[in-house]
């Protein structure tokens, strides 16, 4: 009986570990979207399909979410035509310097797309500090050609080439480069090749990448908000903005629609990626050791020029804008030896008391996150790869979509879930602790995936052995489980922390005064005509992310594969 | 240290039988080997017996302590079971030096800092690691490896040890270092030892006892010596050593033997079964002789280094192996005298 009682008390522990951690990630992640779908069917109480249907059919609805679905769709071809390009060259041929040109594509992806915006605005149009100084600037009047539905399709099309650019290349590198070196064998050239072997071989990957890009450009606020918004061009995600700041929560259910309007239609964008990927994964054997280098010849340095060029086009240049607008002393001065003023960083650093609060809340928010994500994300992953339960496999499917699922729907959610606490007469709407919940579901994948891939990949006889040593579940997760997954589980935090510190959508649509978040002020600041002071800030997160981003990739050799997103 | 019993034990993973009714005891102090084919259930009955997995039927006891028993679901959790466990990959932690890896069982008991420290020099100078003790895994080479493997095992005592083949990573000249390494081991602390290898020449030369598994099932257990002389099945005959299995009939047993016609030749053959059906021929039994008693063709001749291996078809048309200390050419008729074969029931 004494033994009955000891037995498997290791393994008991584990599963009440497991299930306790579990019910925590499924609360935090999948409670906010299953409260929206309940509300989007029900609309306040009862089984209410005609009010969906009521605010579906409304003008406005209809015009936004055709705007949304057209400015996606043809955002989602340019990236897919640089994306494309890019991969496949990196991929295939031997290219030199691949490392720095991937690195550089990358970067916009950190870079949030407020900021893109932004930058872009102050290197097109009229008032241009760039253009001033170089003397090219259009004549005062002419309307900035960025505030239209082109100029949204062309920032959404830069901003996601890097999620077109990831996928694809993760495919070709699954390619093994014995079935390209049998088709040159074969006799097999140049374009041959490539149309005969390997966009057939990664038309899969392709497919899965268009997908997420269209689901992510779909979900955009940043750029529809900064571009749309003066041109009165509303997107789905800008029109529940518009809506909710002005007629307050009293449009809560009219919204709530919709984010489920938006939501569907991400939704089919997720699961046709999820099918593409699962194809991608079958029929594909033989070593990938050395990666594909077919040599370019005579080519390889005009189109080296090229895509460099292209680099400098969609990272620099839009920086340089950036930089020069938050140089001068007043918006439309031109910046001169003369004129160069440091007076708008020192306004937005150590004057304004609302840039100021931004950064202590977009840190703190950022570092919580991060650690307590941390916390909870390494123990659960464990746990979840070595107790297979149907519950685990579940979550493991569904994790994802608050990250996948556009930032307007999720926040919708955290507002449905969280303006009247269960059981009290407390609300969390208007509070830090919404956006801070909010982030915790949003990048509660960001931190996951790595720290699950890296530990999948830790020989599990590590953790038997300590096992078969006596060690205890609390020993093993301290001794050995910790420090072999520390390395991915940094990288994961320091991925949550630089997307949360640049977040806007989520915390657009949940701040109130005392709690504006970096995204917020950059938003709120270039709205009231502060250009200056909105670029300072803009430029100050850029640097933050470049920071963080070198940090990563100086410590990335050290990684497992698959924890470094842009190394995948 | 202890003996292990194992009563009727099974095991499914989904639809799956991996283990289907084992039933053995491996005694205190001796050197057991699991042997089979791969996918035939001894690294599954290795970790049954580690706690790693948990059986689907039958009882498992160390000692006289049960630690696992399918019907009350009890399953002691391998960390309190007190065991040795050596795997194939080593499993050293990469982020401990190899003193903190081999000290790491004596930290989880929390003994003093001084009687780590000694224990810890016994277990590295046990398995020669004395100079090595500061440096990291990944500084070492694969048999040092697999030595800190053993002299972290030791360090605590274990009442068994079990092996998951241990040398399988290693090359040829090394593993044979390693098998004298792993039988001094066993002559000096009497453990008893579990080792788990699909190599027959690794099991006979360390094994007190070889258990050949096969499908889910202990086929046969025996010393390594009658494994090889007296076969009990065609596949233990098979897997077991050279030789070739033939159909025999009319056995008669008499005071003097038995006898039976095999290879269409009457001939006395060993056995301890009244109704023997097949007969195993080790190269050892066929000498060549050209009055001997059956005719036989030379297929193919394989030279391993100071003696030939003749692969035969009989005039009655089995495939024979055996011997021959010069060489002959495939397409010579040979004359073959047979000496009495070990005969055995059809299983």
């Amino acid at each position: 009986m004494s033994l009955a009682a000891t037995n498997s008390s290791s393994s008991r522990s584990e599963g009440r570990l497991l299930s306790l951690a579990l019910a925590l990630a499924v609360l935090i992640t999948l409670a906010p979207v299953a409260r929206l779908f309940l509300e989007g069917i029900t609309a306040g109480g009862s089984l209410n399909l005609g009010f969906f249907s009521e605010v579906v059919a409304k003008p406005a609805t209809l015009s936004a979410l055709r705007h949304s679905l057209v400015t996606a769709g043809l955002g989602t071809v340019i990236s897919v035509l640089i994306g494309g390009t890019f991969a496949f060259l990196v991929a295939l041929t031997d290219l030199r310097r691949k490392g720095a040109l991937v690195f550089c594509l990358m970067i916009p992806m950190m870079i949030p797309p407020q900021i893109t915006a932004l930058s872009w605005t102050q290197v097109l149009g009229p008032s241009s500090v760039f253009l001033k100084t170089l003397g090219l600037a259009p004549p005062l009047g002419a309307p900035q050609p960025l505030y239209s539905s082109g100029g949204i399709i062309f920032l959404l099309g830069i901003q996601h080439t890097s999620i077109i650019f990831l996928t694809l290349r993760a495919g070709l590198r699954a390619i093994p480069q014995e079935v390209v070196e049998a088709a040159r064998i074969s006799g097999a050239k140049g374009f041959r090749i490539w149309g005969q072997i390997v966009l057939p071989l990664s038309l899969s990957s392709l497919l899965a990448g268009i997908a997420i890009t269209f689901v992510t450009a779909l979900g955009n606020f940043g750029i529809p908000a900064m571009l749309g918004i003066p041109a009165g061009y509303s997107t789905l995600p800008t029109l529940i903005y518009q809506r909710l700041a002005s007629m307050g929560t009293t449009v809560l259910a009219e919204v709530a629609v919709l984010a489920m309007l938006i939501g569907l239609v991400a939704t089919l964008g997720i699961l046709l990626q999820r099918f593409f990927q699962r194809r991608q994964r079958v029929h594909l054997v033989g070593s990938t050791g050395r990666p594909l280098a077919i040599p370019l010849g005579k080519a390889r340095l005009p189109v080296e020029i090229a895509l460099w060029t292209v680099i400098c086009a969609i990272l620099v240049l839009p920086m340089l804008g950036l930089l020069a607008t938050s140089l001068v002393p007043a918006y439309g001065v031109p910046l001169r030896l003369d004129t160069i003023s440091l007076s708008g960083w020192h306004e937005v650093l150590f004057r304004q008391p609302v840039t100021q609060r931004a950064f202590v809340n977009s840190f703190a928010l950022s570092i919580s996150a991060a650690t307590l994500l941390m916390a909870l994300c390494l123990p659960l992953a464990w746990l979840m790869d070595r107790h297979k339960t149907p519950l685990g496999r579940a979550f493991d499917s569904l994790l994802d979509l608050p990250y996948a699922l556009p930032g307007v729907v999720l926040a919708i959610a955290m507002i449905l879930l969280l303006i009247n606490l269960p059981f009290t007469e407390a609300t969390l709407y208007g509070t830090i602790w919404i956006i801070f919940l909010a982030y915790l579901a949003r990048f509660f994948a960001v931190m996951f995936r790595p720290v699950q891939s890296s530990l999948r990949q830790l020989d599990p006889s590590m953790d038997e052995a300590a096992q078969s040593v006596g060690a205890s579940l609390s020993r093993r997760l301290r001794d050995i489980i910790l420090p072999l997954s520390a390395p991915s589980a940094a990288a994961g935090a320091i991925l949550v922390f630089l997307t949360a510190f640049n977040e806007l959508t989520v915390s657009a649509l949940l701040w109130s005064s005392g709690t504006e978040t970096l995204g917020v002020v950059i938003f709120n600041l270039d709205d009231s005509g502060e250009t200056v002071m909105a670029s300072a800030v803009a430029m100050t997160i850029v640097f933050v992310v470049m920071f963080l981003m070198a940090v990563i990739q100086a410590t990335s050799r050290r990684l497992p594969k698959g924890v470094v997103p842009w190394q995948s | 240290m202890a003996e292990l019993t194992l009563t009727d034990i099974a095991k499914h993973f989904g639809d799956a039988a991996a283990l289907k009714s084992v039933t053995t005891t491996m005694r205190d102090g001796e050197f057991l080997a699991l042997l089979g084919p791969s996918g035939c259930g001894k690294s599954t009955l290795l970790r049954l017996l580690a706690g790693f997995e948990h059986p689907t039927k039958g009882s498992i006891r160390i000692g006289d302590r049960e630690v696992a028993n399918a019907a009350s679901r009890l399953n002691v959790p391998p960390e309190d079971r007190n065991i040795g466990f050596v795997f194939q990959s080593y499993a050293l932690w990469p982020h401990m030096n190899v003193r903190r890896n081999v000290g790491y069982p004596l930290e989880i008991r929390r003994l003093s800092k001084a009687e780590r420290e000694a224990r810890i020099d016994a277990a590295l100078a046990a398995t020669e690691l004395e100079p090595y003790g500061d440096r990291m895994p990944s500084d070492l080479s694969g048999g040092q490896r697999q030595r800190v493997a053993l002299a972290r095992c030791l360090v605590s005592d274990p009442t068994a040890v079990l092996l998951d083949e241990p040398l399988a990573n290693l090359d040829v000249a090394l593993r044979a270092s390693m098998q004298a390494v792993f039988s001094d081991f066993h002559r000096r602390t009497m453990a008893t030892m579990v080792y788990v290898t699909h190599d027959q020449a690794e099991a006979m030369a360390m094994a007190d006892r070889i258990a050949v598994m096969n499908n889910g099932v202990i086929v046969q257990l025996d010393t390594p010596e009658a494994l090889y002389a007296r076969p009990r099945s065609r596949f233990v005959a098979e897997f077991i050593g050279e030789g070739a299995v033939v159909p025999l009939t009319g056995a008669i047993q008499s005071d003097t033997g038995a006898e039976a016609t095999l290879l269409g030749t009457r001939l006395k053959v060993e056995t301890d079964t009244a109704q023997p059906a097949l007969a195993c021929l080790r190269p050892e039994n066929l000498t060549i002789a050209e009055t001997g008693d059956i005719r036989a063709r030379v297929e193919r001749v394989t030279y391993l280094g100071g003696r030939y291996r003749l692969n035969l078809t009989a005039a009655s048309g089995e495939a024979l192996v055996t011997q021959s200390a010069t060489r002959l050419t495939p397409g010579d008729q040979i004359g073959l005298a047979l000496s009495a074969p070990w005969a055995f029931a059809a299983a």
